[in-house]
């Protein structure tokens, strides 16, 4: 029993002792009337938890989002009620659709103006409910300790997700014992469940059978560190991989395993062979619709099998014929010594026509020009290059996303930040401050187009206040550009409400302290991020690229997997 | 595809909320839910939910899968008529006049196997469970002498397998925990 049990704290003070003891180093957050008590009390403890006042509270939680998804820690945000509670929605909604862990704590009006419509009062709970994993109102100060250890143990296991905290006032301002224990179960709720060895077993039988076998990994893998057990199983059984935009960099881009990116606009390569393949394993991923296109033509000449931690995602876009529930670290590592030694050569060479054609109608074109304006994709792959492909990437949503994912090339897990499931524009800047702060020690590139940029650009003020040294690296061709890029190519380019007229970025970015350059030719390029990178500090990078720039290959939505565009003219 | 009505029965832990949050997975999935009932269960501090459904067994599969992923739901299942007996209540408001008058309603009344809850100066509640159908019948029947009051619960069930497989699944979760 804890010797300091007896001493009686306020429920504000025991709130943070309690974010102390889950050993939160970073909260996101913004003050205001329902959650003042806590922030004062915040005061006491500067020199435990760094506070890191953001400028918008959508900010705070896509924040607390890039922090999570490069250091595998929970994001914390921290917000009054109200306005401030309804703003976080977005953030919530993101990390729950990609699966990433938060606490969110919102202040609350005091519990006997519950209901009343008191000033700043909103239904949080109503409201979130259905996009968090869960939310929970404290209303007494003797529940913090208790909803504080639960919320941290559902945010961070099983299928990680976002959790959300209303807070009554009265519960930060009364007194209670404090007494902190860590939450390890809920009677309810069974994160891990048991793996079943019959389930490992067919799945095993399944793979050992396939010529033609080809796994797609998500970002499940990610989750629960099975990098390395990922790596060694298709190495044992030469297994090519298609990675979903959230798998990325879970195994090296130049791994020769490696075959690219699944989806509307990933490699033409493991698109066309998820057609064509004999069994195909998916681990830790939902076969989104992004990834499948139209299911009535996906795969169905496959035996899937299907690796997940949650039993919802078995048969919700694809029929399996295997699953295996559980953690995928531990049932890859039951799968490894069920798995006979193969080599697939044939399988894994009839690939290259899809690369060599890829590479040479939309990849040489879009890295490679010699003249004409600068394409987005030869901007990517400079600035990955420089970084000695060890940086963080961090996207926006649209062109500068699938740009980003396509072009950039990684060497280390967790290397990738981007709104995925929710296609989130305005995640990008705050995204990119959270993953510097969780990972101090990586460089950390934000691809952002000018129109998502303006969606958060108020952020600019938290890269100022704390020096926080993120690379941002403008995609500006003065457009809504993917939006554009339909209404070009489906919409008989009416090109409705996408051209936008832009402030002088570099300027506005100098009014924050921050330095930067607008690059206009190819001829500065190179110059230009070497002088980025070489700086201390954030710095902007605003570079005109084609107006008319359009990420291919692209399969239309809602078409065949293998209806692959290449360009305006060619199909594959 | 072809309907069928469902039954799903959910386990709970009595939190606030709840409701709310099982019946927007059938909004999400646009699923009418054609009959709700909520109460205490047999086993201490856990709420049982039985809800009624027309939907094909893809659909219900998915429903019932995202619902046992609530943090607070213990275990949620889905039976078609044939695996559970089930049954409602149904109560009718009738002029106590009307029946006076006329003997036939004692012979319905026996008839349905129903009661008679109460009776006073102006009106008799009649009280009739059994199957959608019967309880049905029972209303048009007494239609003839006016209903001035019809009200239909939930539908409640039980399995027709010996084993409770909520009370199988506490047992390994509470009983794993003390052994651990």
């Amino acid at each position: 029993m804890n010797h300091m049990a007896t001493e009686k704290i306020s429920g504000s003070e025991a709130l943070i002792r309690s974010l102390l003891a889950e050993n939160v180093k970073t909260i996101y957050g913004y003050p205001g009337g329902a959650i003042m008590p806590v922030f004062d009390c915040l005061y006491d403890y500067k020199d435990r938890v760094r506070h890191i006042l953001v400028r918008h509270e959508q900010g705070a939680t896509h924040a607390a989002q890039g922090h999570a998804r490069v250091s595998g820690e929970t994001g914390v945000v921290l917000v009054t009620s109200g306005p401030a509670a309804t703003n976080i929605i977005t953030g919530v909604t993101d990390a729950m659709i990609d699966s990433t862990p938060l606490v969110v704590i919102t202040g609350q009006v005091a519990s006997s103006l519950l209901g009343t419509d008191a000033f700043q009062e909103t239904d949080v709970v109503g409201i979130t409910q259905p996009v968090t994993k869960w939310s929970y109102q404290i209303r007494r100060p003797e529940d913090i300790a208790w909803a504080v250890a639960r919320a941290f143990y559902i945010a961070r296991t099983g299928r990680p997700g976002p959790v959300v905290l209303d807070m009554a006032k009265d519960a930060q301002q009364g007194t209670v014992e404090f007494q902190y224990k860590k939450c390890d179960y809920i009677r309810s709720y069974v994160p891990y469940p048991p793996i079943n060895d019959a389930d490992v077993q067919r799945a095993a039988d399944v793979i050992n059978a396939a010529q033609k076998p080809l796994l797609l990994l998500g970002q499940g893998v990610v989750l629960s560190h099975a990098e390395p057990e990922l790596t060694a199983l298709v190495e044992k059984a030469d297994i090519p991989v298609g990675c979903t935009l959230l798998g990325l960099s879970a195994l090296p881009t130049d791994h020769p395993l490696n075959k690219g990116m699944l989806g509307m606009h990933g490699n033409v390569g493991p698109n066309i062979k998820t057609n064509e393949c004999d069994v195909l394993i998916a681990v830790g991923m939902r076969f989104d619709d992004r990834v499948t296109g139209d299911l009535r033509t996906y795969a169905r000449q496959a035996r899937i099998v299907h690796l997940d931690i949650d039993a919802s995602e078995f048969d919700k876009n694809v029929k399996t014929e295997v699953a295996v529930l559980g953690d995928a670290k531990e049932s890859l590592s039951r799968l490894l010594p069920l798995l006979e030694e193969k080599k697939h050569t044939d399988w894994i060479e009839s690939f290259t026509p899809c690369e060599r054609r890829e590479y040479e109608t939309v990849i040489a074109p879009e890295l490679f020009s010699s003249s004409g304006p600068i394409q987005m994709g030869e901007v990517v792959r400079k600035v990955s290059e420089a970084t000695g492909n060890r940086a963080v990437l961090v996207t926006d949503v649209g062109q500068n996303q699938m740009f980003g994912a396509r072009y950039f090339k990684f060497t280390q897990t967790r290397s990738i930040v981007t709104s995925g499931g929710l296609g989130t524009m305005g995640f990008g800047l705050p995204a990119a401050i959270g993953a510097k702060i969780g990972a101090p020690d990586r460089t950390v590139c934000l691809f952002v187009g000018d129109g998502g940029l303006q969606m958060t650009v108020e952020e600019l003020g938290v890269i100022m206040q704390y020096d926080i040294d993120v690379k941002i690296i403008l995609l500006n061709n003065s457009f809504l550009g993917m939006v554009r890029q339909w209404q070009q190519l489906f919409f008989q380019e009416r090109y409705s409400e996408t051209p936008m007229s832009n402030p002088d970025f570099v300027t506005l970015a100098s009014a924050y302290g921050i330095k930067g350059r607008r690059v206009e030719t190819r001829e500065q390029l190179d110059e230009a991020i070497a002088g980025m990178l070489a700086h201390r500090g954030a710095y902007l990078l605003d570079v005109a690229v084609e107006e008319k720039g359009m990420v291919f290959p692209m399969t239309p939505a809602g078409t065949c997997v293998t209806n692959i565009m290449l360009n305006v003219d060619e199909k594959y | 595809m072809d309907k069928t009505l469902y039954t799903v029965t959910v386990y709970s832990e009595n939190q606030v909320g709840l409701l709310s949050q099982i019946s927007i997975i059938f909004t999400r999935r646009q699923l009418n839910i054609e009959s709700l009932s909520v109460s205490a269960s047999a086993i201490e501090g856990i709420h049982k939910f039985t809800i009624t459904t027309w939907c094909d067994e893809d659909m219900i599969d998915k429903v019932v899968k995202q619902i046992e992923k609530k943090i607070d739901v213990i275990k949620a299942f889905y039976y078609t008529d044939d695996e559970i007996v089930y049954q409602e209540v149904a109560l009718y408001k009738v002029e106590t006049e009307k029946m006076l008058d006329d003997n036939s309603i004692e012979e319905l009344v026996r008839r349905h196997n129903a009661r008679i809850l109460e009776v006073n100066r102006t009106f008799t509640v009649i009280e009739k469970s059994g199957h959608p159908e019967e309880t049905q019948q029972l209303f048009e029947e007494l239609s003839k002498y006016g209903v001035l009051q019809f009200v239909r619960s939930g539908r409640i069930s039980i399995t027709k397998s010996t084993a409770e497989r909520v009370s199988i699944f506490l047992e390994e979760r509470e009983g794993g925990r003390s052994r651990s």
